[in-house]
């Protein structure tokens, strides 16, 4: 029998069940769909962080001190004092792959402006790390080297901090406001910045010279971090290396000794986060393709009833002509259709899921090629591999057995 | 006319039952020439149902020889018997066999769908013309819960006819039928058999035997009488003198 009829006779099989055909299908078409549908909001919020991790600079390196135990117990890495200021001075003047170098001091305080008042984070920082992290300014000016030097109280606002003190769409440049009780002028706004993949305010945060807030609020001598670029981000390997080897020397550790500090590029955290993600992907596409297994199961199940009662069928086609073989590729066939139109249906449908999911949760979604080769590949497999069985049952059947049947 | 369609010799059948065999058929010896309308009667379990399962090469004897047409079918695969099946036979089935919610021209088709040669437009045409020689070309859209069984019947023929077969075996036509469609039915095949088709049919009522031109009778798994019909009915002069029910009418047999 050639493929033409093979296809003609098994459309033509379903049709007459078209119900039966359509609720088989249902159970492919939701696994497909969720498979699809999973693995395109995975891969959507998957790129979405990765673009925001880059925004803020793939070039980035970032040295933060190590977790230090204090006679057993782990004190964590922001009560540490690793870091001086003399580490900052040092990169700059020994590190030639990096391109600029900032300390940042954090501090948690109370922000205060008129009556209203607000709990954040001031980044004690010098004037090379908006740079660095690829912060803008909307308005007003980054403070100068000099001002840094002399330890002046001026500030620069991100945007959540500037709706919390001063309501939204005010500008409170060349305003005063009060950190722990002293006075600090607003010289500039930072543009708007957005959520981290993390869900953390990215704009709730001020901007100051770094020994404002080391001597004036925090009254510390270390610093918490140093904010690094690398002259390219094909350097920012060498210029790791170059950070450990020149810190570990400047902080006279012995060989036996670990580093008394942590250094990640920027490069490195999205593939860390990355992989993370990835890793929920393939979670909610296995939990989908359970689901598509089980539609699979369906396929075979409705197969297996559908052979016994068409087996009348099957003795009346091998008694006008039909061989085992042609009736075995006709079962198979019919199998496939059900699977491969339910699997064409069900990306169909896992698009449009993945549109909504998108728009509600205000996330990207990314379909992504392969998912769907995946999906489709799948199918394929399924229909074969659970209609073989019953289409081998329906193919072995003796004819006279097969006409007496009821 | 002389042309053998069928010849068998010393044809045995056993049946394996778990321990026990049974001897389905005895020696048996028969040949069919071409043209003749034969009708195989015997009581149940006198191996006509097997006789007619060999003679459609559905089974193969356990010795013995049976030429179809001038072919050996002993030594044949189960495939090439396939094929033979679909070139040479033409069967229809007491409970008719059509596929269900499918068109009597799709039935009637459907043997041709195994014929990889076949364009579907002569494919279309072959199954009208069958349609049309059982007079149900008017009824080709309908499908068979649509249909009467006497019409249903007329399907199955047209069906068993549209390969163009050298034999057409029947296993009890009638048997489903009241006596009026049998009638018909008997009257479609003799109409068939004036234009030269072999048929072969199996009955186990003495009053549809009498349509045939020959009557074999089987018992045990032997043939015991064997005679050609001097007495002959003609269905289209009993149908003439049978009682016309309304609903008959209607239904055009």
């Amino acid at each position: 029998m050639n493929y033409p009829n093979l296809f003609k006779i098994a459309v033509r099989a379903l049709i007459r069940n078209k119900l039966r055909a359509i609720l088989t299908m249902l159970g492919i078409v939701i696994g497909v769909a969720s498979v699809i549908a999973m693995l395109a909001i995975g891969e959507g919020s998957k790129q979405s962080i990765t673009t925001e991790m880059s925004s803020l600079g793939t070039n980035m390196i970032i040295i933060v001190p190590a977790f230090r135990a204090a006679r057993g117990v782990n004190i964590g890495a922001s009560g540490s004092m690793a870091l001086k200021y003399s580490d900052v001075v040092n990169l700059r003047n020994d590190a030639v792959n990096l391109s600029a170098v900032s300390p940042e001091v954090r501090a948690a305080c109370q922000v205060i402006f008129g009556n209203e008042n607000t709990q954040t984070t001031i980044y004690g920082v010098s004037e090379e790390y908006l740079n660095i992290r690829k912060l803008e300014v909307r308005s007003g000016r980054v403070f100068t080297a000099n001002e840094v030097r002399g330890m002046s109280k001026v500030c620069l606002l991100g945007q959540t901090v500037v709706e919390n003190l001063f309501g939204e769409g005010a500008d409170p440049v060349g305003m005063n406001i009060r950190i722990k009780n002293l006075p600090f002028q607003v010289i500039g706004v930072l543009g708007d910045k957005g959520e981290s993949g993390m869900g953390q305010d990215l704009d709730d945060l001020i901007l100051a010279p770094y020994t404002t807030v080391q001597r004036r609020l925090a009254a510390v001598d270390y610093i918490t971090g140093i904010y690094a670029s690398a002259a390219s981000e094909e350097k920012s390997a060498a210029a790791i290396s170059e950070v450990k080897e020149i810190l570990r020397r400047a902080h006279k550790l012995l060989d036996s000794e670990e580093n008394d500090f942590y250094v990640q590029s920027q490069s490195e955290l999205i593939e860390t986060v990355s992989s993370v993600t990835d890793i929920m992907t393939y979670l909610l596409g296995a939990i989908a393709g359970i689901s598509l297994l089980v539609g699979g199961i369906g396929i075979m199940n409705i197969m297996f009833v559908s052979v016994t009662e068409r087996t009348r069928e099957i003795g009346l086609r091998m008694s006008i002509g039909g061989r085992g073989a042609d009736i075995l590729k006709q079962f198979l066939v019919e199998s496939m259709l059900l699977s491969l139109s339910g699997g064409a249906i069900g990306i169909l449908f896992g698009y449009l899921i993945a549109q909504v999911a998108g728009t509600l949760m205000g996330s990207s979604v990314v379909i992504t090629t392969q998912s769907v080769v995946l999906a489709f590949a799948v199918c394929f497999v399924i229909g074969v591999f659970f209609g073989w069985y019953p289409a081998r049952k329906a193919s072995n059947l003796n004819p006279i057995d097969a006409l007496r049947y009821e | 006319m002389n042309n053998t369609i069928i010849e068998i010799k010393n044809l045995r059948k056993d049946y394996h039952v778990g321990e026990v065999t049974v001897h389905a058929l005895r020696g048996v010896d028969l040949k069919i020439q071409e043209g003749e309308l034969v009708a195989i009667m015997g009581a149940s379990g006198s191996g006509k149902s097997t006789m007619l399962n060999i003679l459609g090469c559905l089974d193969k004897p356990t010795s013995g020889d049976y030429l179809l047409d001038g072919t050996n079918v002993k030594s044949m695969s189960k495939d090439d018997l396939a094929r033979l099946r679909n070139k040479k036979l033409g069967f229809v089935f007491q409970s008719y066999n059509l596929l269900a919610r499918t068109t009597a021209l799709e039935n009637v088709e459907l043997p041709l769908f195994y014929n990889s040669k076949m364009k579907s437009r002569e494919r279309k045409k072959s199954a009208l013309i069958a349609l049309e020689t059982v007079g149900l070309s008017d009824r080709m859209h309908h499908m068979p819960n649509q249909l009467s069984g006497g019409q249903q019947q007329r399907v199955a023929i047209a069906r068993s006819l549209v390969n163009n077969p050298v034999l057409i075996l029947a296993d009890e036509p009638t048997g489903n039928l009241d006596t009026r469609t049998s009638v018909g039915i008997m009257g479609v095949f003799q109409e068939l058999n004036e234009n030269g088709r072999t048929i072969v049919f199996v009955t186990h009522e003495p009053d549809i035997a009498k349509f045939a031109s020959r009557n074999i009778i089987f018992r045990d798994g032997k043939i015991v009488r064997e005679f050609q019909v001097t007495e002959r009915s003609n269905a289209m002069e009993i149908l003439k003198t049978l009682p016309v029910e309304p609903v008959e009418e209607l239904e055009n047999i």
